[in-house]
């Protein structure tokens, strides 16, 4: 099997796995407790802190430790939402149409039973999110605004600086979900003016089960998840220790060798993307071309079921993904792409290829050498 | 049987599972594939046969079997043949079987195709069948040289159901269980350590989830699902009926008539929404047309001939004398009189163990 989905999920690198291990059975301790064994692993836990803020430069206590990046999203809109309402009478959710559906589907719970009143972004044909169009939008009624650091279909970048610029100006909460960008791009939260950006492990070679949310000193928020008091009182819940240790490592890592990764995958994502746009008939690129995460390619090819597509992929020996498909067998085109204005006949046949720092470029070879036939194919059985 | 590609068509249910391990313990190289039928919009969770527990238990048992297993969609297809087709027959007055057209329509078709695009070389179900190659010709040449038997295990045969199927479709088949028992195929499960070991049946129609069809036949054909006057044969009203679909010819209880003799359904008149009853001489009929036949072999004999005749999935066989007519259709001349023919339902015809063909049965 050859692995091209590196945007779903990518192996734990051995050196974090080494990081984790002592702390399963050697360093167990709860690090709530007063005795040794809890100070040993409140160290453990207090020293990953440090090393995430250092990469995001920010202070230690400005990083909260959740179970997955969708965690940290739910926690930065539905509390930042609910503080907003709290403090400010403020019920405005301003969000991107091409939102991951952690941040998206949160935000539709707020506004159909909590009552906040929803707005959608304006985007253009690559997805991207103008700050224009967010300047135009807030108001002191505006309680979160979120708009995806890079997305997770489409790859494409947005100008994450720029918008957090207007939202400072304006004093509105602003959010980013980073679990793509993160994973391949410098992030530092002074430079993107953010208040809230939140980080997954596993899609920079850590561990599934584990995020964090960074939250600017001064942003208010309400804990989603109550009970005791770890995590500043913003998550309750005993820390996962040996997960947290492996997030913390494998992001430093991600951060220590951005430049050769990203330097790797864009030489190969370039190539994938000028293959497939050449030799393979009706194709479009979907995302912006150069605008887009380093390690990212992604396609609608016309008149073709994406679930077809990944089935004969996966029979040849390839993982992928595709933005609609799904495990159990309901195609429908994904809201990203409707978002793009794709119509049926294109949406349905989406493709996702992304590569990780171990991809080859004899692995790349192999797949362009097959996929113009098995597209062939998947497109047959569409009629 | 040298190594082949077979995809596997899986319900998460016990007969699939089973048929899938032993397709692997035979050396194939095995696919699982599921399909997503269609349910009633809000009641997707409870279609049986494709639940998504049932759907993540196939993928359990496909994972337990290292084979890769697939989800295909077929929502918009079944609605369009199968339930429709349901719909339908129940508007015209008769008992449609709607499995028959998911077998001609949905399996051996649909899905097969997408099987052969994949590169398998057969497909295979957890029907209870077997097939015999006669003849000389090649496995695989589609020169009728096929035939569809009964199984071993006569409570659980299925090839009423398979009699749908064609030279071209059965040369691509397997039916891995034609020759257990039931009882075995539990066995064989538990010995592979199937998770599905001790799943009931499915019984009902699929797309009912966990409803009657008499509340889907409301929300869906509200037509016949109108009261109306209830008939003897003389024309004389002896009550109400609760709407036409709810009931089938033959049927006795439920009519909540008073009379000193049994009562039975002798026929449904669509055109004035009356339900004609009777006692159960009127009932009796020795003989039928069905339409729409499928001859296994390819076409149909010349003469006319005495088979055993199912007409229903469940029912005893009975001998008759099956005359070919022109067009697609035969005449069937029951031995002894049958109280429950109904239109709708397929005649299945039996040359001791050889499934002959089948056709539908017609309005009389």
């Amino acid at each position: 099997m050859i692995y091209l989905d590196y945007a779903a999920s990518t192996p734990v690198d051995p050196r974090v796995t080494e990081a984790m291990l002592p702390y399963f059975d050697q360093f167990f301790g709860n690090p709530s407790s007063t005795h040794i064994f809890g100070q040993q692993a409140e160290a453990a836990v207090e020293n990953a802190r440090e090393m995430i803020a250092q990469a995001l430069n920010c202070q230690p206590h400005e990083v909260v430790f959740t179970s997955c990046g969708s965690e940290s999203d739910n926690l930065a809109l539905r509390g930042a939402a609910w503080a907003a309402r709290q403090e400010r009478n403020a019920d405005h959710i301003l969000i991107s149409p091409v939102e991951h559906d952690a941040v998206s589907h949160t935000a539709r719970q707020l506004a159909d039973l909590f009552g906040f009143e929803l707005e959608f972004l304006p985007i253009d044909e690559y997805g991207i999110i103008s700050p224009e169009a967010v300047a135009e939008r807030l108001r002191p009624g505006t309680a979160i605004v979120s708009v995806i650091h890079a997305n997770n279909e489409i790859g494409t970048l947005n100008p994450i600086a720029e918008i957090g610029a207007i939202c400072r100006d304006k004093g509105i909460p602003f959010h980013t979900d980073s679990v793509q960008g993160a994973a391949h791009l410098p992030v530092d939260v002074q430079e993107l003016n953010v208040d809230l950006l939140a980080i997954g492990a596993h899609k920079f070679y850590g561990p599934k089960g584990v995020g964090a949310l960074y939250v600017r000193e001064g942003t208010s928020l309400h804990p989603s998840q109550t009970g005791g008091s770890q995590e500043l009182g913003l998550r309750a819940g005993t820390q996962n220790v040996p997960y947290i240790v492996g997030m913390a490592e494998a992001f430093r890592l991600a951060q220590a060798e951005h430049g050769t990764r990203q330097a790797h995958a864009q030489i190969l994502r370039d190539r994938i993307i000028g293959t497939i746009l050449e030799e393979i008939p009706d194709t479009q690129l979907t995302g912006h071309p150069s605008e887009r995460l380093p390690n990212h390619a992604s396609f609608a090819f016309k008149d073709m079921d994406g679930n077809s597509l990944l089935m004969f992929l996966d029979i040849e020996g390839f993982a992928c993904s595709s933005g609609s498909a799904c495990k159990t067998g309901n195609p429908e085109p994904s809201d990203v792409l409707t978002a793009l204005g794709l119509s049926r006949e294109w949406g349905l046949g989406s493709l996702r290829v992304t590569v990780g720092k171990d991809t080859t470029p004899s692995e790349v070879d192999t797949f362009l050498g097959v996929l113009p036939d098995i597209i062939t194919r998947a497109r047959r059985l569409n009629i | 049987m040298n190594e082949k590609t077979v995809v596997i068509a899986m319900s998460g249910g016990v007969d699939s599972s089973v048929a899938a391990a032993l397709l692997k313990e035979g050396g194939h190289n095995v696919i699982g594939m599921m399909m997503r039928l269609w349910s009633e919009p809000g009641s997707e969770a409870e279609n049986r046969c494709c639940t998504i527990d049932a759907m993540n238990l196939a993928r359990r048992v496909a994972a337990q079997l290292e084979i890769p297993f697939y989800a295909v969609d077929a929502k918009d297809i079944f609605r369009e043949t199968v339930v429709q087709y349901f719909i339908d027959g129940y508007t015209q007055g008769v008992t449609p079987n709607p499995c028959l057209v998911c077998n001609r329509h949905i399996r051996w078709e649909f899905l097969l195709k997408r099987a052969l695009a994949l590169g398998a070389d057969f497909m295979a179900t957890g029907h209870y069948a077997r097939m015999r190659q006669v003849g000389s010709g090649e496995r695989g040449a589609g020169s009728g040289d096929i035939e569809l038997l009964k199984a071993i295990d006569d409570h659980k045969d299925q090839s009423y159901v398979l009699h749908v199927l064609k030279q071209d479709q059965l040369a691509h088949a397997l039916f891995p269980l034609g020759e257990y028992t039931k009882p075995q195929v539990r066995e064989l499960a538990r010995k592979f350590e199937l998770p599905v070991a001790e799943r009931s049946d499915s019984q009902d129609l699929c797309f009912l989830g966990n409803g009657t069809y008499r509340e889907f036949l409301e929300r869906n054909a509200p037509e016949v699902s109108q009261p109306g006057p209830m008939m003897n044969t003389n024309g004389e009203e002896l009550g109400q009926h609760q709407g036409l679909a709810f009931y089938t010819i033959g049927q006795r209880r439920g009519l909540g008539i008073a009379a000193p003799d049994p009562l039975y359904v002798i026929q449904k008149d669509t055109s004035n929404n009356a339900l004609i009853i009777g006692p159960k001489e009127k009932l009796g009929r020795s003989n039928l047309t069905a339409q729409d036949v499928n001859w296994i072999v390819g076409f149909p004999p010349e003469d006319p001939f005495r088979a055993q005749v199912k007409i229903r999935y469940k029912a005893q066989l009975a001998w008759g004398l099956v005359t070919p007519l022109d067009g697609n259709g035969v005449h069937i001349e029951f031995d002894e009189p049958l109280r429950d023919i109904t239109p709708g339902q397929a005649a299945v015809f039996y040359d001791d163990e050889v499934c002959l063909g089948g056709g539908i049965i017609e309005y009389h």
